[in-house]
């Protein structure tokens, strides 16, 4: 929890200690859902009697409908009471997830956040969602492949969750909105390379990032996940399976399919996510994202510096299971 | 440029719901000389100094009305779905039916406006699509089937008539789906079925515009000029398991390939709806609209979001059971 986060990064020696909750003077919530359960009892109420009452409202609020989503199908209530704390028992027990330069994420405004993918399943989006809601405060708006969209259940949980489709139009949208953009621009190419390629970031896609971030005129906070590699290595690709199946790759790992379903469970690695200095875009202006010059060495330019944080976090890290 | 101000109006599907309550509004409008109202079947409420005309639109006697009655404003409701009866029948309705309209429109020279009444059908319903569409995106994946089809050449004859005859003020209003008092549609046909089939997997986000909104709208468009497309929706999104649960209507999710069989059923013992493929589409992928160009053309905002329209819709129905016990429990604990 964030008690165990603290003590991670106090322990490296020279690393910079970077404030866990921003704006948070008091005793650090529990990271529970629940706040009312964890707060001291008011009205002299015993503590689980409030938790099983606010429990049964929550409960009464989803039979009932009585909730609110926004155009992008996000249900904050459920996000932040389901689908996160599922996300966050892999987050703090079993990847053990360290956070550096959260400083660097702006606390409100739009501004996105670029991120190497990796893992054969999209963990690392998963966990960066935790990481932001969490110490953060803000949700994380990832936009997702199509493919995302088209399979029953994740479809309707990743807008639930506040994802959207990668299309310039909804990362236009949301950045308006002066929201938390995530975006992975290697796309399959990153996030299904074989456990040989690891850490070596793909092509950038085409620069949409960059258009994107030049016309809403945010600023991109380069990320660098590490730890997302070791949990499923990929180590052969069943391409006709994965071609009848409609899948951009069907991966075989040590455990998978070896050892069935208990194959699909993750790898223990350990995880450090740092987040880099903003890059302020505003100097070239938003014609400049009809430049394509310009657009092409900015994108390489993010790129590199992501590339230049993996291996620096690669190192911090250490043993990759440890 | 003539003076756009409709005097003498006609409003086609004037016997159906929308059309009657249009022509109703229209009526009351002092600035308004006539009210002519046609459709094929006689109208079923009493339509008052509105002028009803039995005329098929499919055929050249709708040019006789325009032109003998000097009409300058044509109000063109007559869009069917076709759920009650055959798919070719409706199809001939619509797509024959304003080829007529607008090539008796461009013949007229008393011609000044013409509203469309569309749907935001024409974008579709796919994995792919934008979160929001505005009235620049088109659909993804085109129409290729039933209401959504006919409503995109609709469009397509209508933008033709824009580019021949460029005096026209020309409106066309994409509507979300009409939900509130009185509304009979596929959508309130499917969420009346006595247990709702939904699609596994899938939690579509819609949008509704309430009956009040959508006459206003469309009077607005009458008597003032506001050329362009327009999308309508109320504000805000809901998502259909939360519009069932608010309705406490029972639903069960059925995958994707069993829903035509289970509409099929319904349709052959029940008299409920059939699942067309593109109301199953929209039941997996949903659709949301961007209104800002409306609401900043017509400064003016829908009075009912898409729930208050659901709600407003919803209130024929009775609660859920469940809610009971679990607010027994909480009573016990001493919170309400």
């Amino acid at each position: 929890m964030n008690a165990h986060h603290q003590e991670r990064v106090d322990e490296v020696d020279g690393a910079r200690v970077i404030p866990i909750r921003p704006g948070d003077p008091g005793p650090d919530a529990s990271g529970m859902p629940d706040t009312s359960a964890s707060a001291p009892p008011r009205s002299g109420r015993h503590p689980v009697e409030r938790a099983v009452a606010s429990g049964l409202a929550f409960l009464r609020r989803r039979i009932t409908g009585d909730y609110e989503v926004d155009e992008f199908g996000f249900d904050p209530e459920l996000n932040a009471n389901v689908l996160l704390p599922m996300a966050r028992a892999l987050y703090e027990r079993w990847f053990r997830v360290e956070l550096v330069g959260l400083e660097n994420v702006p606390a409100e405004g739009g501004a996105l956040l670029v991120s190497n993918h990796s893992g054969t399943v999209p963990l690392d989006g998963i966990m960066l969602s935790v990481a932001t809601h969490d110490h953060l405060h803000r949700p994380l708006r990832l936009l997702g492949a199509d493919l995302v969209y088209q399979v029953p259940v994740l479809a309707h949980l990743a807008r639930k969750a506040g994802h959207t489709l990668a299309c310039p139009a909804d990362a236009a949208r949301l950045l308006g909105k002066g929201e938390l953009v995530g975006v992975f621009p290697e796309g399959f190419k990153g996030i299904g390379k074989p456990y040989a390629d690891r850490y070596k970031l793909q092509r950038f896609g085409r620069g949409g990032f960059v258009e994107t971030a030049l016309r809403a005129d945010v600023p991109i906070i380069p990320t660098a996940v590490v730890g997302a590699e070791e949990i499923y290595p990929k180590i052969a690709d069943l391409k006709p399976l994965a071609r009848l199946l409609g899948l951009p790759y069907f991966p075989i790992t040590p455990t998978f399919p070896l050892l069935g379903a208990a194959g699909l469970v993750p790898l223990p690695s350990k995880w450090v996510i740092r987040f880099g200095e903003p890059m302020p875009l505003s100097e070239y202006g938003p014609e400049a994202a009809d430049d394509p010059l310009t657009v092409f060495n900015l994108t390489d330019h993010v790129r590199e510096t992501v590339q230049q944080m993996l291996y620096e976090t690669l190192l911090r890290r250490g043993h990759p299971f440890l | 440029m003539p003076s756009t101000a409709a005097r003498v109006v006609l409003v086609t599907g004037v016997s159906r719901f929308l059309g009657a309550r249009v022509a109703n509004t229209l009526q009351a409008d002092p600035g308004i000389e006539r009210v002519i109202g046609v459709d094929t079947v006689p109208p079923t409420a009493p339509l008052g100094r509105t002028e009803f005309v039995r005329v098929d639109i499919r055929t050249p006697g709708i040019a006789k009305v325009i032109s003998s009655a000097g009409v300058d404003t044509v109000v063109h409701l007559s869009l069917v779905t076709g759920q009650g009866g055959p798919r070719a029948k409706a199809k001939e309705l619509n797509v024959i039916g304003t080829m007529q309209l607008l090539a008796a429109c461009q013949r007229s020279p008393d011609m000044r406006k013409l509203v469309v009444r569309s749907s935001a059908a024409v974008y579709g319903s796919s994995p792919k699509d934008p979160a929001v569409f505005t009235e620049e995106d088109e659909a993804v994946e085109a129409p290729a089937h039933g209401y959504a089809k006919d409503t995109a050449e609709i469009e397509g004859y209508v933008r033709g008539l824009t580019r021949r005859r460029s005096d026209l003020t020309v409106s066309v209003l994409r509507f979300a789906n009409f939900l509130g008092p009185g509304v009979d549609s596929p959508l309130t046909r499917y969420l009346a079925m006595p247990v709702v089939p939904t699609v596994l997997g899938f939690d579509p986000r819609l949008q509704f515009v309430h009956p009040d909104d959508g006459v206003e709208v469309l009077r607005r468009m009458t008597v003032e000029d506001h050329p362009g497309r327009f999308n309508v929706a109320g504000d805000g999104v809901m998502l259909l398991s939360q519009a069932l649960r608010r309705a406490g209507r029972p639903h069960v999710p059925v995958p994707a390939q069993s829903m035509s069989a289970f509409g099929g059923l319904g349709r052959r013992f029940g008299g409920m709806p059939a699942f067309s493929p593109e109301l199953l589409r929209w039941l997996m992928h949903g659709r949301v609209l961007d209104t800002g160009r409306l609401t900043a053309e017509l400064a003016w905002r829908p009075k009912y979001g898409s729930e208050e329209a659901f709600a407003d819709f919803a209130s024929g129905f009775g609660r859920g059971a469940p809610l009971a016990l679990l607010d027994r429990l909480a009573a016990a604990i001493g919170r309400d």
